[in-house]
């Protein structure tokens, strides 16, 4: 399926680099308040696992629920908004507006009015919805003209015309729109966590970081952001294997990777 | 059967559809058509001809229903005829996603029918043009060929009187346009619908027409409207034929004035 040269090349840049910076931390005497080798990030991240692991459940649980919904609202409001110019009009400019405030600056008012909880998931939702609405509204726009004579021709009702050929055709870059927001919805939770977690609320990833930061424990720090990235790799991954799965066979940007 | 006796039969068949004055203006104020006269009569094979831009598509999709006229009037002899048309069109245009079963069907699908209640008839379609052994394969999967196969056979499915084909093989290599203008006249034959079919190709519209209407480029002014026997046999004699290269050569001109017009 995927090529060892795809797996392998990457693996070994990333080792090497490990290897690099394990031997720098030996060589010099890095004390670990400093640069924490690979090794000690490694040992924290068993030391610690009980702590690491449940916030990062909760951060996790976090992001998948605000990514659902921004899934869900996203299309909701893209099928809207496909059905008519005025809807268009009226409610992509604050779809926007929400897009270009950076959401580390919406998220300490959001903490004011929220519980912290609801602030990191509305937060992650707000991040994660943009790029859903906009891909699926691109996608619904973008209906080969040739294939819409031919509903046409055959008296295809709305429905008919959504379920059999919008639909499908949106479908590539709904799933563009769900990879981006996936990543995003786990940089709207660990923001929002981040601006929790200065105020001394909190028990997501991100909160641990701070919290870790205020005791100058850097290889905690480490062993927190591991398991974020990972996370984003995860998420990633998974979201790519699904737009494969349903893609494959029909769309260029499948057939390409196959080939 | 003379040229005179042909054309005074072709006469008398009544019309299944009538363009009278018909006009099109897009609105960019471009005139695609304009005064416009066509009898389509039934059973023919009447190909429209001319330099592109002349407004040959424009009457498929007048006549289809896919755009409206500004002036003038359609009228069919039967209210029926109308709703059910089928259309070839220059690409093949199939759903991507749909294997070549799911695209024949789509139409029937459209109309309300079952996959279950659809199958003998998509399959029958399928088995007309040669594609019974690919239900399963995806569009990507075909060749070009074949992927306008699938795209005749839905045309067929809903077993239309009247067939639009819109430069249906102008993208195809000349051995896979040979082959597939060969298959359509057997289905032709077989079928008796009648097709209004569009090329730029004087020798494709010699080989397969009964009726050759040569437009202009300015509003699709009729040039010639040239009549071929339809009991003539059309198979390699008759491309090697004197009668089929009259009808070329006298199609070939009216394309030429057709052209300086466009031109001047």
């Amino acid at each position: 399926m995927i090529p060892w040269r795809d797996i392998g090349v990457p693996l070994a840049v990333f080792v090497a680099t490990l290897a690099l910076w394990e031997g720098l931390v030996r060589w010099k005497n890095i004390p670990p308040y400093i640069l924490p080798a690979p090794s000690a990030i490694l040992d924290k991240l068993i030391e610690d696992r009980d702590l690491l692991f449940s916030s990062l459940l909760v951060t996790l649980g976090v992001t998948f629920e605000a990514f659902v919904i921004a899934a869900v609202c996203g299309v909701a409001l893209a099928l809207l908004i496909a059905q008519s110019r005025w809807l268009e009009r009226a409610l992509l400019p604050f779809a926007i507006v929400l897009q270009v405030t950076p959401i580390i600056a919406i998220a300490p008012l959001l903490l004011v009015y929220m519980q912290p909880g609801n602030a990191v998931l509305v937060c992650a939702f707000l991040v994660a919805f943009f790029p859903i609405l906009s891909n699926t509204s691109l996608g619904l726009a973008s209906v080969d003209f040739g294939l819409r004579d031919l509903f046409d021709l055959y008296h295809a009702s709305p429905w008919q015309k959504l379920i059999y050929l919008r639909l499908p055709s949106a479908l590539p870059q709904f799933l563009t729109g769900l990879r981006i927001g996936g990543g995003l919805a786990l940089v709207g939770a660990i923001v929002a966590e981040l601006a929790a977690g200065a105020s001394g609320q909190g028990t997501g990833l991100a909160y641990r970081i701070v919290e870790a930061g205020f005791r100058l424990d850097i290889p905690r720090m480490f062993a927190a952001l591991a398991l974020i990235s990972l996370s984003g790799l995860a998420i990633y991954g998974a979201l790519a294997a699904l737009s494969h799965v349903l893609l494959r066979g029909w769309h260029e940007s499948a057939r390409a990777q196959d080939e | 059967m003379t040229a005179f006796d042909l054309a005074d039969a072709q006469r008398t068949t009544p019309a299944l559809v009538s363009l009278r004055a018909v006009g099109k203006t897009f609105p960019n104020g471009l005139v695609a058509l304009a005064d416009y006269d066509l009898d389509v009569r039934e059973g023919e094979t009447l190909t429209l001809l001319g330099p592109s831009g002349c407004g040959k598509s424009t009457v498929l999709r007048l006549i289809s229903g896919l755009a409206s006229p500004t002036a003038g009037s359609i009228d069919w002899s039967a209210p029926d005829i109308k709703n059910n048309i089928g259309f070839v069109f220059q690409d093949a245009t199939l759903l991507p996603w749909a294997n070549v079963f799911n695209n024949v069907f789509l139409p029937l699908r459209l109309g309300g029918l079952s996959r279950q209640d659809a199958a003998p008839d998509v399959n029958e379609a399928l088995a007309h043009v040669g594609l019974a052994d690919f239900a399963r394969t995806l569009p990507r999967e075909l060749s070009g060929g074949m992927r306008m196969r699938c795209a005749i056979a839905r045309a067929l499915v809903t077993r239309p009187a009247l067939i639009m084909m819109d430069e249906p093989f102008a993208a195809l290599d000349e051995v896979t346009r040979f082959k597939l203008n060969d298959d359509l006249l057997v289905l032709k034959r077989r079928l008796g619908a009648t097709i209004v079919f569009v090329t730029h190709s004087v020798f494709e519209a010699a080989y397969l027409s009964t009726r050759i209407v040569v437009m202009s480029r300015r509003g699709g002014r009729i040039i010639d409207d040239i009549r071929i026997d339809p009991a003539i046999a059309r198979d390699d004699d008759y491309r090697s034929s004197k009668s089929f290269a009259d009808i070329c050569r006298r199609a070939s001109q009216a394309l030429r004035i057709s052209i300086e017009e466009a031109t001047q």
